[in-house]
């Protein structure tokens, strides 16, 4: 504010009166700009960016011979024919310039290759490349020659640029533009928190636009906040807590935030990037590239950058092939499976693991390097998990030699490496982690094989995280041969679902970690029997799940109280792909997306299954609700809430009463609109066609035939009726 | 003719508004199937007094049925190729039909006789019959080196008086793209088009002059599959690809209503009798998911003329509405599917009691 003082300062000083100067009305001349510079970070980078040339596909070949006129020849021949086996030079794409003086070539070529990859490959292929003993290729890329040229032959520091704060400090800047910009400095990036009617904002991916809503649930339909076609070039994602969503561009990741709209924050250069991912804090933003190699026997190359969200600045870059970074997990995209680096849970964004073959190397963020500058060695480790709220690492290592050495389930305490607890399992085929979110349970479900080991059978492993010594507890299903589809910890509580058996009818369990009369042993609430589910989706408040049959069952919803072990509703969404609840837990989006033709967009449910609205887009690619940073409140007082309910809704429900007064009456007025807009049509053709009956009567011989208008009539009269008011009171109101 | 009755339900839209009335899905109400083509439909029309229903389809014979009962009346036997359109006199005695066969032929509804064949050099697409039954128009497709165009036949009363000469031809500025549908204006003072390019135009059918093209911005953004005016002359409703039916005014073209469903419409008929229009389509026969019927959404749907609201629909075919056509006395329609079946529903008292 220190700026706005000075302003109102010297406009004292002039004698000017604030309140009375329109700022908009204020035009500089072009191209002045009285000597401030401006400090939006956009035309910084808009001048640096780089720009292709369009001479990719251009290779500079030097410390070629220096020929006479009669060995030209001679010496194209053997260079195409070197180059020819690399790529297809384009006609006349090979230029060796000539000295005018001596006739001499200069010793350098230019080639032409028909694609940049092309290029690429020669330039790595034949650099260094010996065609005899004093000519040793040094190959460029054009591209990069300017580059090359300017740099200078002493190196320079890089000048620090000075830090900017969130308030504006600088003196200078007591003029208009700046000043609105000062205000922007202030701005509240979590302002859409403070929303009064406490909505939640989703973004959605359809065509070419990015656009980001409203989900307003009272007006049935979203509310545009922003809009942009060609947001992004692949993806948008939320930071993790919600400030930020990041685009994606050939150049670089982007994030983008504000108090009232989306204005951009930051960006970070990484070329083509694919893949971003934050770390749970949102301190940090790891951007992930990949390259075909151009010998499709080579691995694709990678390279991996961390960057600090707030300053942009790269904190670290990893580079190498693909195999180093896909150990483990299913497949993402060109063969490295992401997060690569996995973070620690908690907040504080301090450590991040990558798993690599028989290393888990973990880093921590204070020097971006590895914990005691050492990876921690185990043998055929396969897949590793971090606790979501502490820094325990969960790993998992198969069977080895055949059955000798057993597989083995170890948490491993960080920094300290020590290892907290271990299990060794036995005839294991494969093992998969599931951390309950606040990190009070880890449940392992073990594929074992049967003694025949022609088939397998799942049973779960319980760890007790935050007991003493770590009980471990395990559990097979009833049937143990029933197979698992689904597996789903209830977030923030005690509980589990399970679904088990055969398609095309499994049965989903819930079994609970503690029960009144027996808190240290698991044990099953229900099985609910034959139903059409293959996925469940927990509320993120827990005690609602939804059941869901998507891809084979066309999309079945069942909305399931657990608490009171009913279902609430049944529905479908036809051919849904994604279910999605908001970060509340009130409503929840199933949609679907562009994998299918037909039927593309979304639909908003309330908690408890009641169809809300829909919205059609074709094309439709991506939603995602923004993430709302964790609750202030104690759980103390979330409870004194949850019991109070009806104290505090009273509020609410008078508002949802009065607006949901409003629309109808907007209704009836837009109604009646049409139809008075309508009735003047009908008014205007009836005139028209009573004004030509003559001459219809003319084209149809005389024929007296008007006689059909006047045949049928239909009437409508309108009347509205309350047959009956009921009020009642609903439970589970939120 | 064996008739089939099928079980059937005018169900309810899945929309949220509280404010649709349900329609009872009683059994009442219960089609006619008339199975009498092997090939998919292209055309319905019914004749004025209501009586009768023409039906095209892409196997080479119109037929012919009473819409009261969906019993078989007889076929118009002479075209080699896919029968495209129809359309049949004030009284009921003439009927003209379209053909891929690159012929446009006249008929005696009553004989089933064959009057007169125009010929052209590519196929013909749409027929309809003037204010008078003195004129007809006939569209033709882009072929070979032709462009399409808009014909203008003079009807001789003495069908041994019927020349081939053309009145009259109009060329479309988007000469290689296909007409689908041209139809008298008010008076016969105009004809209006629409086809491929997404385009409604309206042409002078004296000089032959383009008097008012739709405007690019609130007009179709994919082809124009089909067409119908009012009985009036006074309105007309466009069915396009890119999912919406259009309500225009005939003599201004100023667009009126907009009606967007979620599959491409095919087909568009609206009650005489009450404030509702009707829509058929369905996927492209290609791109139907062979999994599950209902993802196909070939379904006719009713839509209120005036507020724009999805009010009913009808299930049934197979395969997209390729056809519809409401009884002029607007208590009965048809539907015509690709799945080579027409259906007629008799709308019951449920129908006539909607209120939104």
């Amino acid at each position: 504010m220190v700026a706005a003082v000075d302003i109102d300062g010297r406009a004292a000083q002039l004698g000017i009166n604030w309140s009375e100067i329109n700022l908009d009305s204020i035009q500089l001349p072009p191209g002045d700009d009285f000597g401030i510079a401006s400090d939006d970070e956009a035309v910084y980078h808009e001048d640096q960016s780089e720009f292709d040339t369009g001479f990719g596909n251009i290779i500079v070949v030097d410390h070629l011979p220096v020929v006479t006129r009669e060995k030209y020849e001679k010496l194209e021949g053997v260079v195409k024919k070197i180059y020819n086996q690399l790529g297809v030079i384009r006609e006349n794409g090979l230029w060796m310039p000539v000295d005018p003086d001596t006739k001499k070539t200069l010793g350098y070529c230019l080639i032409e290759f028909n694609t940049a990859q092309e290029a690429q490959n020669a330039k790595e292929k034949t650099h260094g490349y010996k065609l005899d003993k004093s000519h040793i290729f040094d190959v460029n890329k054009f591209d990069d020659f300017d580059r090359l040229m300017n740099v200078k032959e002493e190196w320079e520091p890089p000048q620090a640029r000075p830090y900017v704060p969130a308030v504006c400090l600088r003196k200078s800047c007591c003029m208009f533009v700046s000043l609105l910009r000062c205000f922007f400095f202030q701005e509240n990036y979590q302002k859409w928190l403070t929303d009064e009617k406490a909505r939640d904002q989703l973004v959605i991916r359809h065509g070419a636009d990015t656009e980001v809503y409203w989900n307003d649930p009272r007006q049935k339909m979203p509310v545009p906040v922003h809009k942009r076609p060609y947001w992004t070039e692949s993806y948008v994602q939320w930071s993790p807590l919600g400030t930020y969503l990041v685009t994606l561009h050939k150049q670089g990741a982007a994030v983008w935030g504000g108090a009232d709209t989306f204005t951009r924050l930051m960006r970070y250069q990484h070329s083509m990037v694919k893949l971003v991912d934050f770390s749970p804090g949102e301190k940090y933003l790891v951007t992930y590239h990949s390259q075909e190699p151009s010998n499709p026997r080579d691995a694709s190359k990678v390279e991996i950058k961390v960057f600090d969200v707030r300053t942009g600045r790269m904190m670290r870059d990893f580079k190498g092939s693909a195999d180093e970074f896909s150990i483990g997990g299913p497949g993402g995209v060109a063969g490295a499976s992401w997060p690569v680096f996995r973070w620690a849970g908690g907040n504080d964004d301090k450590y991040f693991a990558k798993l690599s073959k028989n290393t888990i190397s973990v880093y921590e963020t204070e020097t971006f390097s590895l914990i005691d500058k050492k990876s921690i060695k185990v043998d055929n480790v396969v897949d590793i998990c971090w606790s979501p709220t502490d820094s325990i690492l969960s790993l998992f290592v198969p069977e080895q030699g055949g059955g000798n050495q057993p597989a083995k389930a170890a948490l491993i305490q960080i920094p300290s490496k020590v290892e907290l607890r271990q299990k060794n399992l036995f005839s294991v085929s494969d093992c998969k982690m599931y951390w309950q979110s606040s990190g009070e349970y880890l449940a392992v479900k073990v594929d074992r094989y049967t003694k025949t080991k022609k088939s397998t059978y799942s049973g779960f492993e319980l760890f007790r995280i935050k007991e003493r010594d770590i009980p471990i507890e395990v559990l097979e299903l009833d049937n143990k041969n029933d197979k698992i589809i689904a597996f789903a910890w209830e977030p923030k509580g005690h509980r589990f679902a399970v679904i088990h058996g055969d398609q095309p009818r499994p049965d989903v369990s819930f079994y609970t970690m503690k029960t009144a009369q027996n808190t240290g042993r698991v044990s099953k609430l229900a099985t609910l029997k034959a139903k059409q589910a293959n996925a469940l989706f927990w509320s993120p408040t827990g005690k609602y799940i939804i059941l869901a049959g998507l891809k084979g069952f066309n999309g079945q919803l069942e909305f399931f109280n657990v608490d009171e072990l009913e279902t609430m509703a049944t529905a479908e969404h036809f051919m849904a792909t994604e279910i999605l609840w908001d970060p509340t837990g009130r409503y929840v989006a199933t949609a679907v997306t562009s994998v299918h033709e037909m039927d593309n967009g979304f639909t908003i449910w309330s908690f408890n299954g009641n169809l809300l609205y829909r919205t059609l887009k074709d094309h439709f690619f991506q939603l995602a609700w923004r993430p709302r940073p964790p609750s202030f409140l104690t759980a103390e007082k979330e409870e004194e809430i949850a019991k109070n309910l009806k104290k505090y809704s009273k509020k609410y429900e008078a508002e949802d009463q009065d607006v949901s007064l409003l629309l109808s009456e907007q209704d009836r007025e837009k109604r009646k609109a049409l139809k008075e807009e309508w009735e003047k049509w009908v008014m205007q053709w009836k005139s028209l066609h009573e004004e030509e009956k003559l001459a219809r009567q003319n084209l149809r011989d005389g024929e007296v035939s008007d006689v059909e208008e006047d045949e049928y009539e239909a009437k409508e009269v309108e009347f509205e009726d309350v047959i009956d008011v009921t009020e009642e009171i609903v439970q589970e109101s939120m | 003719m064996p008739l089939r009755v099928c079980s059937f339900s005018f169900s309810r839209p899945s929309s949220p508004s509280s404010t649709v009335i349900s329609i009872d899905s009683d059994t009442k109400m219960r089609p006619i199937l008339m199975k009498g083509h092997e090939r998919p439909l292209t055309f319905l029309r019914y004749n004025r007094d209501g009586d009768l229903l023409f039906s095209c389809a892409k196997d080479h014979t119109p037929t012919l049925w009473y819409a009261d009962n969906g019993e078989r009346l007889g076929t118009y036997r002479g075209h080699n190729g896919a029968v495209w359109c129809c359309d049949v006199s004030r009284d009921s005695s003439r009927l003209i039909t379209g053909s891929a066969d690159q012929t446009a032929k006249l008929w005696d509804v009553q004989s089933g006789q064959e009057l007169f064949t125009f010929k052209f050099g590519s196929p013909t697409r749409s027929v309809d019959f003037a204010v008078g039954d003195h004129l007809a128009v006939i569209t033709t497709d882009p072929f070979m080196e032709r462009t399409s165009a808009i014909h203008v036949k003079r009807i001789a009363e003495d069908p041994q008086d019927q020349v081939a000469d053309s009145v009259l031809v109009l060329q479309s500025p988007e000469g290689r793209k296909r007409i689908n549908r041209a139809v008298w204006g008010p008076l016969n003072q105009t004809i209006v088009s629409g086809g491929e390019d997404a385009v409604i135009r309206i042409w002078d059918s004296e000089t032959g002059k383009l008097l008012k093209e739709s405007d690019g911005e609130v007009g179709h953004k994919k082809p124009i599959t089909s067409l119908c005016k009012a009985a009036d002359d006074s309105h007309f409703i466009t069915g396009s690809l890119d999912k919406t039916a259009k309500l225009w005014d005939m003599r201004t073209l100023t667009l009126i209503k907009t009606y967007s469903t979620v599959v491409p419409v095919n087909a568009v008929t609206m009650s005489p009798l009450l404030n509702h229009v009707v829509l058929g389509g369905g996927q492209d026969a290609s791109a139907v998911t062979t999994t599950d019927h209902r993802a196909g959404k070939f379904e006719a749907k009713f839509y209120d003329k005036i507020l724009q609201e999805e009010i009913g629909g009808v299930k049934g075919h197979f395969g997209p509405i390729n056809a519809l056509a409401f009884n002029p006395d607007g208590r009965s329609f048809s539907s015509g599917g690709e799945d080579g079946y027409v259906r007629l529903h008799h709308l019951d008292s449920d129908y006539f009691n909607i209120k939104i």
